[in-house]
């Protein structure tokens, strides 16, 4: 089958590859009809997460038709349309019984290695790097996807590809970031850094929890511009955002501030200089920039990815204005049938924030596209059958 | 001493443990293990340079508790261990202690051992406890193994 393969820093080939199997009795095959390329791919392109690997194959926002199911598979069914989570999940450890999916202590078979890194490991991924398992993922023709009756929901209606596809990941991403805010309807304003598809999310979920004022922030004009039709209300980023977003909240600051950037934001060359020489592992100017804008007594919610040790974290701010952080790789599988309710009663229509359709076989190009933010670029879509 | 929480019951972590021909199923390294009374066992490792085997005792036997055992005479490596199965708070389960001690070796016996077992051997103890933790709680122990995989990787693997 063809696959999209990371072959080092800025480098994705199409490549042939052996057609998956059923590995363990709960494994499915899924016929991949959609995938698309999120801005966790990004940072993996850029080469900035550990433990990823030339050759392999990328790729953690797909869904498809199951044209497979192993020995022990009990209610998905060969035939069903489905989307499948990003986060990979067993459904009987105590993290999965507490619905905290991607804390899954049973899917990543190299656990051992997150633990050495990080302390413990959460649950396998796909088309992450090596630490998070590395589970071969999804920007391929087919994919083999673990524990077939937890993680993938069933579409039964026909509702096109392009509005649930989005379920897998961002959608609910934006989703638990805008819950992690605690938002009280009617009072509470929200800051958003970030108009990427993650913010994009958060933006539209911030108003569906009833958040009375959004305020976006990104340095892309068309960005920005999606974000206002939304009914956000948005700025640039840059060194002036706090003295902004006092000027638009009465002096109080937002009562919650969402880092859907994560760890290449822009508006800091010490910040850059540092990442290019391996003396700092991500670039936190978003984040330290929400911690010290986010009201006191507020909350700070970070979808963002980070992947190891920060730089000059105002932590201080943070104490002192008695800041609650909430954060974590999302909890997919919580979210994916009252999400699914929301678009079949079209409280929202994911697609919005497609901007390209493109066959797989031009996935190097459309991972440049994304990851440069090139021809108005926002979120690409790419056809396995092409 | 190695350790995981379990969200089974202790009688059954302990039932499993207890037919000690299952642990041929969470022990990643090629092994074999034979009962040999209800007692003994006999332990094969197995690697591409050579194996070494031992005859093992059960020496302290707590139904639903705690299992420890050590080698007999003229083991290649004697070792000893235990394995506790305590309740943990709450819902969570049961946790699994294992303690494990062996005889350092010299010689070509020793460097066979040090590569069967790693830098760490308490690390292969911990691996086969997540490998076990999975199968109980899951059904099945998670792999990527056989999984498609672009180049370099697919010709590395195909060379091996
Ligand atoms: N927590 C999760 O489970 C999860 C899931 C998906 C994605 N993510 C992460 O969310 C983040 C965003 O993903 P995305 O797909 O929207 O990516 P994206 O790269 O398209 O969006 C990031 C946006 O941030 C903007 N930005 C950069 N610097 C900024 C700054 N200083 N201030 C304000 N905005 C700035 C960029 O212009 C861009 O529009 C990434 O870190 C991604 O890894 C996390
Ligand atoms: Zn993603
Ligand atoms: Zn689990």
């Amino acid at each position: 089958m063809k696959a999209a393969v990371w072959m080092g820093k800025k480098k994705m080939e199409v490549q042939t590859v052996a057609d998956p199997s059923i590995l363990n009795p709960r494994d499915c095959i899924v016929k991949v009809t959609a995938t698309a390329i999120c801005g966790s791919d990004v940072h993996l392109y850029n080469g900035l997460v550990p433990t990823l690997e030339k050759g392999d194959i990328l790729g953690h926002e797909f869904m498809g038709e199951v044209v497979e199911v192993g020995s022990a598979v009990k209610t998905t069914r060969v035939g069903d349309r489905v989307v499948v989570p990003f986060t990979i999940a067993c459904g009987a450890c105590s993290h999965c019984v507490r619905t905290e999916w991607s804390c899954c202590d049973n899917t990543n078979p190299n656990a051992h290695v997150a633990e050495a890194l990080i302390g413990y490991s959460p649950a396998g991924l796909f088309g992450f790097s090596h630490m998070s398992g590395g589970y071969a993922g999804g920007q391929a023709e087919y994919v083999r996807v673990p524990f077939a009756d937890v993680g993938p929901i069933k579409i039964e209606s026909d509702i096109p590809d392009e509005k649930v596809l989005f379920l897998s990941d961002v959608f609910p991403t934006g989703y638990m970031a805008a819950e992690n805010c605690n938002i009280v309807p009617g009072r509470s304003v929200v800051a958003v850094w970030g108009c990427g598809p993650v913010g994009q999310f958060a933006i539209r979920s911030a108003f569906l929890l009833g958040a009375a004022k959004v305020i976006a922030i990104d340095s892309i004009p068309e960005r920005r511009a999606l974000a206002e039709k939304a009914g956000a209300t948005a700025i640039p980023s840059g060194d002036d955002v706090m003295e902004t977003l006092k000027a638009m909240t009465g002096g109080r600051g937002p009562d919650a501030a969402i880092d859907a950037v994560g760890m290449e934001a822009h508006g800091s060359t010490y910040d850059d200089v540092k990442q290019a020489l391996k003396l700092e592992t991500d670039r936190p100017f978003a984040l330290r920039q929400a911690m010290r804008c986010v009201r006191k007594a507020g909350t700070l919610s970070v979808p963002g990815v980070y992947a190891g040790f920060l730089d000059n974290v105002p932590f201080g701010t943070v104490m002192n204005k008695g800041v609650t952080i909430r954060t974590g790789q999302t909890h997919v599988q919580r979210y994916l049938h009252p999400l699914l309710e929301l678009v079949e009663k079209k409280k929202i229509d994911p697609a919005c924030i497609i901007t390209h359709r493109v066959p797989l076989s031009q996935a190097p190009e459309a991972y440049a596209m994304f990851a440069d933010k090139t021809d108005g670029c926002i979120k690409v879509v790419l056809d396995p059958s092409r | 001493m190695r350790a995981v929480t379990i969200r089974r019951p202790a009688a059954e972590l302990y039932a499993f443990w207890r037919d000690v021909e299952n642990l041929q199923r969470v022990i990643k390294d090629p092994v074999s293990i034979i009962a040999l009374s209800a007692d003994e066992s006999h332990w094969k490792v197995t690697a591409p340079t050579g194996s070494v085997e031992w005859d093992s005792l059960i020496i302290n036997d707590e139904p639903g508790a705690l299992i420890a055992w050590r080698s007999r005479e003229g083991a290649d490596v004697r070792n000893a261990g235990s394995v506790r199965f305590v309740a943990a708070p709450g819902d969570e389960g049961t946790e699994v202690t294992v303690a494990l001690e062996y005889d350092p070796l010299g010689g070509a016996l020793g460097k066979l051992v040090a590569k069967l077992t790693g830098d760490d051997p308490g690390l292969q103890v911990y691996i086969a406890l997540k490998r076990l933790k999975a199968l109980l709680e899951s059904g099945e122990i998670p792999t990527t193994e056989g999984q498609p995989v672009g180049e370099p990787q697919a010709s590395a693997k195909g060379k091996k």
